[in-house]
Protein backbone atom coordinates (compact mmCIF):
# COMPACT_ATOMS: atom_id res chain seq x y z
CA UNK A 1 0.00 0.00 0.00
CA UNK A 2 2.37 2.66 -1.23
CA UNK A 3 1.43 5.91 -2.91
CA UNK A 4 3.64 6.81 -5.88
CA UNK A 5 6.50 8.92 -4.66
CA UNK A 6 5.94 11.87 -6.95
CA UNK A 7 2.24 12.34 -6.14
CA UNK A 8 1.69 15.82 -4.73
CA UNK A 9 -0.97 16.48 -2.09
CA UNK A 10 -1.70 20.07 -1.11
CA UNK A 11 -3.12 21.40 2.16
CA UNK A 12 -6.54 21.89 0.58
CA UNK A 13 -6.80 18.30 -0.67
CA UNK A 14 -5.67 18.86 -4.26
CA UNK A 15 -3.86 15.79 -5.60
CA UNK A 16 -1.63 16.03 -8.67
CA UNK A 17 -0.01 13.17 -10.53
CA UNK A 18 2.92 14.75 -12.42
CA UNK A 19 3.46 11.65 -14.57
CA UNK A 20 0.02 11.81 -16.17
CA UNK A 21 -1.08 15.39 -15.52
CA UNK A 22 -4.21 14.11 -13.74
CA UNK A 23 -5.51 16.10 -10.80
CA UNK A 24 -8.15 15.26 -8.19
CA UNK A 25 -9.86 17.00 -5.31
CA UNK A 26 -10.28 15.11 -2.03
CA UNK A 27 -12.64 15.94 0.80
CA UNK A 28 -11.19 16.25 4.30
CA UNK A 29 -11.53 12.55 5.08
CA UNK A 30 -9.87 11.53 1.82
CA UNK A 31 -7.04 13.96 2.45
CA UNK A 32 -6.60 12.62 5.97
CA UNK A 33 -6.43 9.02 4.72
CA UNK A 34 -4.04 9.83 1.88
CA UNK A 35 -1.73 11.62 4.29
CA UNK A 36 -1.73 8.57 6.56
CA UNK A 37 -0.91 6.30 3.61
CA UNK A 38 1.90 8.68 2.63
CA UNK A 39 3.16 8.43 6.23
CA UNK A 40 3.47 4.66 5.73
CA UNK A 41 0.50 3.49 7.80
CA UNK A 42 -1.25 0.28 6.80
CA UNK A 43 -4.99 -0.30 6.43
CA UNK A 44 -5.43 -1.62 9.96
CA UNK A 45 -3.53 1.29 11.53
CA UNK A 46 -5.57 3.78 9.51
CA UNK A 47 -8.81 2.05 10.56
CA UNK A 48 -7.71 2.26 14.22
CA UNK A 49 -7.20 6.01 13.95
CA UNK A 50 -10.45 6.56 12.04
CA UNK A 51 -12.37 4.62 14.70
CA UNK A 52 -11.25 7.13 17.28
CA UNK A 53 -12.04 10.15 15.12
CA UNK A 54 -15.36 9.12 13.54
CA UNK A 55 -18.62 7.74 14.80
CA UNK A 56 -18.68 4.52 12.74
CA UNK A 57 -17.99 0.85 13.30
CA UNK A 58 -14.80 -0.89 12.14
CA UNK A 59 -16.50 -2.90 9.33
CA UNK A 60 -17.96 0.25 7.76
CA UNK A 61 -14.67 2.14 8.06
CA UNK A 62 -12.68 -0.70 6.48
CA UNK A 63 -15.19 -1.05 3.66
CA UNK A 64 -14.90 2.68 2.82
CA UNK A 65 -11.13 2.52 3.13
CA UNK A 66 -10.95 -0.37 0.68
CA UNK A 67 -13.17 1.50 -1.79
CA UNK A 68 -10.94 4.54 -1.46
CA UNK A 69 -7.78 2.51 -2.00
CA UNK A 70 -9.37 0.94 -5.04
CA UNK A 71 -10.09 4.42 -6.44
CA UNK A 72 -6.49 5.47 -5.80
CA UNK A 73 -5.26 2.41 -7.61
CA UNK A 74 -7.64 2.84 -10.56
CA UNK A 75 -6.39 6.39 -10.94
CA UNK A 76 -2.75 5.32 -11.09
CA UNK A 77 -1.82 6.89 -7.79
CA UNK A 78 -0.55 3.71 -6.11
CA UNK A 79 2.63 1.80 -6.82
CA UNK A 80 1.89 -1.50 -8.65
CA UNK B 1 27.69 45.20 -19.08
CA UNK B 2 27.81 43.55 -22.51
CA UNK B 3 25.68 44.95 -25.27
CA UNK B 4 22.99 42.61 -26.54
CA UNK B 5 23.57 41.16 -29.98
CA UNK B 6 21.32 42.88 -32.53
CA UNK B 7 19.50 40.31 -34.65
CA UNK B 8 16.70 40.64 -37.19
CA UNK B 9 14.51 37.55 -37.38
CA UNK B 10 11.61 36.89 -39.71
CA UNK B 11 8.86 34.63 -38.45
CA UNK B 12 5.86 33.09 -40.24
CA UNK B 13 2.71 31.64 -38.67
CA UNK B 14 1.18 34.88 -37.39
CA UNK B 15 -2.33 33.40 -37.65
CA UNK B 16 -3.06 33.45 -33.93
CA UNK B 17 -6.60 32.19 -34.45
CA UNK B 18 -8.64 29.26 -33.10
CA UNK B 19 -6.27 26.81 -34.77
CA UNK B 20 -3.23 28.95 -34.11
CA UNK B 21 0.03 29.10 -35.96
CA UNK B 22 3.16 28.99 -33.81
CA UNK B 23 4.48 32.42 -34.90
CA UNK B 24 3.27 34.55 -32.00
CA UNK B 25 4.33 32.14 -29.22
CA UNK B 26 7.70 31.73 -30.98
CA UNK B 27 8.10 35.52 -30.96
CA UNK B 28 7.12 35.70 -27.28
CA UNK B 29 9.87 33.19 -26.48
CA UNK B 30 12.41 35.10 -28.60
CA UNK B 31 11.48 38.39 -26.95
CA UNK B 32 12.24 36.90 -23.53
CA UNK B 33 15.83 36.19 -24.54
CA UNK B 34 18.38 38.06 -22.48
CA UNK B 35 21.03 37.66 -25.16
CA UNK B 36 19.50 39.34 -28.17
CA UNK B 37 18.22 42.75 -29.08
CA UNK B 38 15.66 41.60 -31.61
CA UNK B 39 13.87 43.16 -34.50
CA UNK B 40 10.98 40.89 -35.44
CA UNK B 41 9.77 40.80 -39.01
CA UNK B 42 6.44 39.07 -39.56
CA UNK B 43 5.88 37.20 -42.81
CA UNK B 44 2.17 36.80 -43.53
CA UNK B 45 0.05 35.08 -46.16
CA UNK B 46 -3.29 36.63 -45.22
CA UNK B 47 -4.11 40.25 -44.43
CA UNK B 48 -6.04 39.29 -41.31
CA UNK B 49 -3.40 37.21 -39.56
CA UNK B 50 -3.68 38.72 -36.06
CA UNK B 51 0.07 38.84 -35.44
CA UNK B 52 0.43 41.51 -38.13
CA UNK B 53 -1.39 43.96 -35.87
CA UNK B 54 0.43 43.04 -32.64
CA UNK B 55 2.86 45.93 -32.75
CA UNK B 56 4.32 45.11 -29.32
CA UNK B 57 5.55 41.78 -30.70
CA UNK B 58 6.02 42.33 -34.43
CA UNK B 59 8.03 45.33 -35.61
CA UNK B 60 7.13 45.11 -39.28
CA UNK B 61 5.20 42.68 -41.47
CA UNK B 62 5.55 41.78 -45.13
CA UNK B 63 3.11 39.77 -47.19
CA UNK B 64 4.66 36.73 -48.84
CA UNK B 65 3.28 34.51 -51.65
CA UNK B 66 1.52 31.24 -50.91
CA UNK B 67 3.62 28.08 -51.35
CA UNK B 68 1.47 27.14 -54.36
CA UNK B 69 3.03 30.03 -56.30
CA UNK B 70 6.34 28.22 -56.25
CA UNK B 71 9.64 28.56 -54.47
CA UNK B 72 11.19 30.99 -56.94
CA UNK B 73 8.44 33.56 -56.37
CA UNK B 74 8.95 33.10 -52.63
CA UNK B 75 12.71 33.47 -52.97
CA UNK B 76 12.42 36.70 -54.93
CA UNK B 77 10.07 38.14 -52.33
CA UNK B 78 12.39 37.12 -49.47
CA UNK B 79 15.33 38.76 -51.21
CA UNK B 80 13.29 41.95 -51.61
CA UNK B 81 12.53 41.86 -47.88
CA UNK B 82 16.17 41.09 -47.09
CA UNK B 83 17.29 44.16 -49.02
CA UNK B 84 15.10 46.33 -46.81
CA UNK B 85 15.56 44.59 -43.49
CA UNK B 86 18.92 42.77 -43.63
CA UNK B 87 17.37 39.63 -42.16
CA UNK B 88 19.74 37.44 -40.18
CA UNK B 89 17.40 34.48 -39.93
CA UNK B 90 13.98 33.15 -40.82
CA UNK B 91 11.96 30.79 -38.62
CA UNK B 92 9.26 29.21 -40.80
CA UNK B 93 6.37 27.76 -38.81
CA UNK B 94 3.98 26.14 -41.29
CA UNK B 95 4.17 22.56 -42.49
CA UNK B 96 2.93 23.59 -45.92
CA UNK B 97 5.70 26.16 -46.50
CA UNK B 98 8.56 24.03 -45.19
CA UNK B 99 9.14 22.19 -48.45
CA UNK B 100 9.88 25.50 -50.21
CA UNK B 101 12.07 26.79 -47.37
CA UNK B 102 14.06 23.53 -47.25
CA UNK B 103 14.58 23.70 -51.02
CA UNK B 104 15.67 27.33 -50.71
CA UNK B 105 17.94 26.78 -47.71
CA UNK B 106 21.22 27.07 -49.63
CA UNK B 107 20.14 30.00 -51.78
CA UNK B 108 18.92 31.85 -48.71
CA UNK B 109 22.19 31.15 -46.91
CA UNK B 110 24.12 32.50 -49.89
CA UNK B 111 21.98 35.62 -49.70
CA UNK B 112 22.81 36.02 -46.02
CA UNK B 113 19.63 34.57 -44.50
CA UNK B 114 20.06 31.62 -42.16
CA UNK B 115 17.48 28.92 -41.43
CA UNK B 116 17.64 25.79 -39.29
CA UNK B 117 15.57 23.14 -40.96
CA UNK B 118 15.44 19.37 -41.37
CA UNK B 119 16.75 17.92 -44.63
CA UNK B 120 14.27 17.09 -47.35
CA UNK B 121 14.75 13.37 -46.58
CA UNK B 122 14.01 13.91 -42.88
CA UNK B 123 11.01 16.04 -43.79
CA UNK B 124 9.57 13.51 -46.28
CA UNK B 125 10.30 10.47 -44.14
CA UNK B 126 8.05 11.61 -41.29
CA UNK B 127 5.13 12.46 -43.58
CA UNK B 128 1.84 11.17 -42.23
CA UNK B 129 1.56 8.85 -45.21
CA UNK B 130 4.97 7.28 -44.44
CA UNK B 131 4.27 6.75 -40.74
CA UNK B 132 3.96 2.92 -40.80
CA UNK B 133 7.37 2.61 -42.50
CA UNK B 134 8.79 5.21 -40.12
CA UNK B 135 7.54 3.26 -37.10
CA UNK B 136 9.11 0.08 -38.37
CA UNK B 137 12.43 1.71 -39.26
CA UNK B 138 12.89 3.43 -35.91
CA UNK B 139 11.14 0.92 -33.64
CA UNK B 140 8.24 3.16 -32.64
CA UNK B 141 4.58 2.09 -32.13
CA UNK B 142 2.39 3.71 -34.77
CA UNK B 143 -1.26 3.15 -35.71
CA UNK B 144 -1.79 1.27 -38.93
CA UNK B 145 -2.72 3.55 -41.78
CA UNK B 146 -2.78 4.01 -45.48
CA UNK B 147 -3.01 6.71 -48.13
CA UNK B 148 -6.14 6.95 -50.23
CA UNK B 149 -6.50 8.80 -53.50
CA UNK B 150 -10.19 8.34 -54.36
CA UNK B 151 -13.54 7.46 -52.82
CA UNK B 152 -13.36 3.93 -54.21
CA UNK B 153 -9.88 3.62 -52.70
CA UNK B 154 -11.33 4.77 -49.39
CA UNK B 155 -14.21 2.31 -49.65
CA UNK B 156 -11.80 -0.60 -50.28
CA UNK B 157 -9.49 0.43 -47.44
CA UNK B 158 -12.32 0.71 -44.93
CA UNK B 159 -13.50 -2.85 -45.69
CA UNK B 160 -10.55 -4.17 -43.72
CA UNK B 161 -10.68 -1.64 -40.86
CA UNK B 162 -12.81 -1.24 -37.75
CA UNK B 163 -14.68 1.98 -36.99
CA UNK B 164 -14.01 4.57 -35.79
CA UNK B 165 -11.14 5.52 -38.08
CA UNK B 166 -9.20 8.76 -38.35
CA UNK B 167 -9.38 10.64 -41.65
CA UNK B 168 -6.46 13.04 -41.94
CA UNK B 169 -5.51 15.80 -44.35
CA UNK B 170 -2.10 15.74 -46.00
CA UNK B 171 -0.86 18.67 -43.91
CA UNK B 172 -3.46 19.52 -41.29
CA UNK B 173 -6.80 18.43 -39.82
CA UNK B 174 -7.97 15.08 -38.56
CA UNK B 175 -11.50 13.79 -38.02
CA UNK B 176 -12.89 10.68 -36.42
CA UNK B 177 -15.31 8.83 -38.72
CA UNK B 178 -17.81 6.28 -37.42
CA UNK B 179 -19.24 5.18 -40.79
CA UNK B 180 -18.40 5.02 -44.47
CA UNK B 181 -20.68 8.02 -45.13
CA UNK B 182 -18.83 10.12 -42.58
CA UNK B 183 -15.48 8.97 -43.91
CA UNK B 184 -16.47 9.93 -47.47
CA UNK B 185 -17.60 13.35 -46.33
CA UNK B 186 -14.30 13.98 -44.47
CA UNK B 187 -12.32 12.60 -47.41
CA UNK B 188 -14.00 15.06 -49.78
CA UNK B 189 -13.44 17.92 -47.39
CA UNK B 190 -9.75 17.03 -46.73
CA UNK B 191 -8.89 16.44 -50.37
CA UNK B 192 -10.43 19.77 -51.41
CA UNK B 193 -8.60 21.60 -48.65
CA UNK B 194 -5.18 19.97 -48.62
CA UNK B 195 -5.01 17.91 -51.80
CA UNK B 196 -4.30 14.20 -52.16
CA UNK B 197 -3.56 11.78 -50.65
CA UNK B 198 -5.84 11.69 -47.65
CA UNK B 199 -4.66 9.42 -44.84
CA UNK B 200 -6.87 6.82 -43.20
CA UNK B 201 -5.54 5.77 -39.82
CA UNK B 202 -6.50 3.25 -37.17
CA UNK B 203 -8.09 5.02 -34.17
CA UNK B 204 -6.14 4.49 -30.96
CA UNK B 205 -7.99 5.09 -27.69
CA UNK B 206 -6.11 6.83 -24.92
CA UNK B 207 -4.86 10.13 -23.59
CA UNK B 208 -3.44 12.70 -26.00
CA UNK B 209 0.06 13.72 -25.04
CA UNK B 210 2.66 15.67 -26.98
CA UNK B 211 6.37 16.35 -26.80
CA UNK B 212 8.02 19.48 -28.16
CA UNK B 213 11.64 18.80 -29.05
CA UNK B 214 14.63 20.48 -30.66
CA UNK B 215 17.38 18.57 -32.43
CA UNK B 216 20.78 19.90 -33.47
CA UNK B 217 21.08 17.82 -36.64
CA UNK B 218 23.87 15.72 -35.15
CA UNK B 219 21.66 13.45 -33.08
CA UNK B 220 21.60 15.57 -29.91
CA UNK B 221 18.39 16.48 -28.17
CA UNK B 222 18.76 20.14 -27.22
CA UNK B 223 15.39 20.60 -25.56
CA UNK B 224 12.26 18.56 -24.87
CA UNK B 225 9.12 19.11 -22.83
CA UNK B 226 6.20 16.65 -22.59
CA UNK B 227 2.67 17.99 -22.26
CA UNK B 228 -0.75 16.50 -21.72
CA UNK B 229 -3.68 18.16 -23.44
CA UNK B 230 -6.29 19.16 -20.88
CA UNK B 231 -8.85 20.91 -23.04
CA UNK B 232 -9.22 20.06 -26.70
CA UNK B 233 -11.17 22.16 -29.20
CA UNK B 234 -13.41 20.74 -31.90
CA UNK B 235 -10.41 21.12 -34.21
CA UNK B 236 -8.38 18.85 -31.96
CA UNK B 237 -6.18 21.70 -30.74
CA UNK B 238 -5.07 21.96 -27.15
CA UNK B 239 -6.68 25.01 -25.52
CA UNK B 240 -5.20 24.04 -22.19
CA UNK B 241 -2.33 21.74 -21.32
CA UNK B 242 0.03 20.79 -18.54
CA UNK B 243 3.69 19.76 -18.51
CA UNK B 244 4.16 16.26 -17.16
CA UNK B 245 6.99 14.26 -15.68
CA UNK B 246 7.07 11.38 -18.15
CA UNK B 247 10.46 9.83 -18.76
CA UNK B 248 9.18 7.44 -21.42
CA UNK B 249 8.06 10.38 -23.58
CA UNK B 250 11.43 12.08 -23.19
CA UNK B 251 13.18 8.80 -24.03
CA UNK B 252 11.08 8.48 -27.17
CA UNK B 253 11.96 12.04 -28.24
CA UNK B 254 15.62 11.33 -27.56
CA UNK B 255 15.49 8.10 -29.56
CA UNK B 256 13.81 9.74 -32.55
CA UNK B 257 16.11 12.79 -32.57
CA UNK B 258 19.20 10.64 -32.14
CA UNK B 259 18.27 8.02 -34.77
CA UNK B 260 17.04 10.50 -37.37
CA UNK B 261 19.56 13.27 -36.57
CA UNK B 262 16.65 15.68 -36.79
CA UNK B 263 17.60 19.29 -37.32
CA UNK B 264 15.25 21.93 -35.91
CA UNK B 265 12.04 21.98 -33.93
CA UNK B 266 9.51 19.19 -33.91
CA UNK B 267 6.39 18.03 -32.15
CA UNK B 268 5.57 14.41 -31.45
CA UNK B 269 1.83 13.81 -31.27
CA UNK B 270 1.28 10.74 -29.14
CA UNK B 271 -1.46 8.67 -27.55
CA UNK B 272 -0.92 6.88 -24.27
CA UNK B 273 -3.19 3.84 -24.12
CA UNK B 274 -4.74 2.46 -20.93
CA UNK B 275 -2.13 -0.34 -20.95
CA UNK B 276 0.51 2.41 -20.89
CA UNK B 277 1.82 2.07 -24.44
CA UNK B 278 2.83 5.15 -26.40
CA UNK B 279 1.71 5.39 -30.02
CA UNK B 280 3.15 7.99 -32.35
CA UNK B 281 0.34 9.58 -34.35
CA UNK B 282 2.27 12.29 -36.16
CA UNK B 283 5.51 14.19 -36.23
CA UNK B 284 5.05 17.87 -36.95
CA UNK B 285 8.25 19.15 -38.52
CA UNK B 286 8.30 22.49 -36.71
CA UNK B 287 7.72 24.13 -33.37
CA UNK B 288 4.09 23.71 -32.23
CA UNK B 289 1.75 26.55 -31.20
CA UNK B 290 1.97 25.57 -27.51
CA UNK B 291 5.72 26.29 -27.42
CA UNK B 292 5.25 29.10 -24.92
CA UNK B 293 4.38 26.46 -22.30
CA UNK B 294 7.89 25.06 -22.73
CA UNK B 295 9.29 28.59 -22.29
CA UNK B 296 7.20 28.97 -19.12
CA UNK B 297 8.45 25.60 -17.88
CA UNK B 298 12.07 26.67 -18.22
CA UNK B 299 13.12 25.74 -21.76
CA UNK B 300 13.20 28.69 -24.15
CA UNK B 301 13.07 26.59 -27.30
CA UNK B 302 12.61 29.54 -29.73
CA UNK B 303 15.74 31.18 -28.29
CA UNK B 304 17.70 27.91 -28.51
CA UNK B 305 16.53 27.47 -32.10
CA UNK B 306 17.63 31.00 -33.00
CA UNK B 307 21.04 30.39 -31.45
CA UNK B 308 21.47 27.17 -33.42
CA UNK B 309 20.37 29.04 -36.55
CA UNK B 310 23.03 31.68 -35.96
CA UNK B 311 25.68 29.00 -35.43
CA UNK B 312 26.04 29.65 -31.69
CA UNK B 313 26.77 26.95 -29.13
CA UNK B 314 23.72 25.75 -27.27
CA UNK B 315 23.91 23.63 -24.15
CA UNK B 316 21.13 21.02 -24.05
CA UNK B 317 18.41 21.75 -21.52
CA UNK B 318 18.31 19.06 -18.83
CA UNK B 319 15.26 20.03 -16.80
CA UNK B 320 11.90 21.73 -16.91
CA UNK B 321 9.11 22.39 -14.39
CA UNK B 322 6.30 19.87 -14.49
CA UNK B 323 2.80 20.83 -13.45
CA UNK B 324 3.00 24.11 -15.43
CA UNK B 325 -0.19 24.80 -17.32
CA UNK B 326 -1.17 26.92 -20.27
CA UNK B 327 -4.66 28.21 -20.82
CA UNK B 328 -5.18 29.75 -24.23
CA UNK B 329 -7.53 32.67 -24.77
CA UNK B 330 -8.80 34.79 -27.62
CA UNK B 331 -8.69 38.58 -27.63
CA UNK B 332 -10.22 41.14 -29.92
CA UNK B 333 -7.88 43.84 -31.15
CA UNK B 334 -9.24 47.07 -32.53
CA UNK B 335 -7.48 47.93 -35.78
CA UNK B 336 -7.69 51.13 -37.78
CA UNK B 337 -8.79 50.64 -41.37
CA UNK B 338 -5.81 52.73 -42.43
CA UNK B 339 -3.41 49.98 -41.27
CA UNK B 340 -5.36 47.31 -43.12
CA UNK B 341 -5.50 49.41 -46.30
CA UNK B 342 -1.76 50.14 -46.14
CA UNK B 343 -1.05 46.41 -45.84
CA UNK B 344 -3.37 45.42 -48.67
CA UNK B 345 -2.06 48.09 -51.04
CA UNK B 346 1.67 47.98 -50.30
CA UNK B 347 2.13 44.44 -48.98
CA UNK B 348 3.85 45.66 -45.84
CA UNK B 349 2.99 47.22 -42.51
Amino acid sequence: MIIKENIALSENGFVFNPSTGDSFTLNNTGKEVLMMIKDGKNLSQIADLMLVRYDADRVTIERYLEDFLNDLSLNNLMEE
Amino acid sequence: MTALRKVTVAVTGLNNIDSPGPGIPVIRGLKESKEFDLRIIGLAYEHLEPGIYMSDLVDKTYMIPYPAEGKDVLFNRLVEIYQKEKLDAIIPNFDAELFSFIKLEKKLEESGIKTYLPSLEQFEERNKSNLPAYGEKYGVNVPSGTEVFSISDLDNTLKSMNYPVMIKGKYYDAFKAFSLEQAVSYFTNMSEKWGLPVIVQEFIRGTEVNVIALGDGKGNLIAAVPMRKQYITDKGKAWGGITIDDKSMLDLAKKIISKTKWKGGMELELIRTTDNKLYLLEINPRIPAWVYLAVGAGQNIPEALLKLTLGMDVKPYTKYDFGKMFVRYSYDMIVDLELFSRLTTTGEL
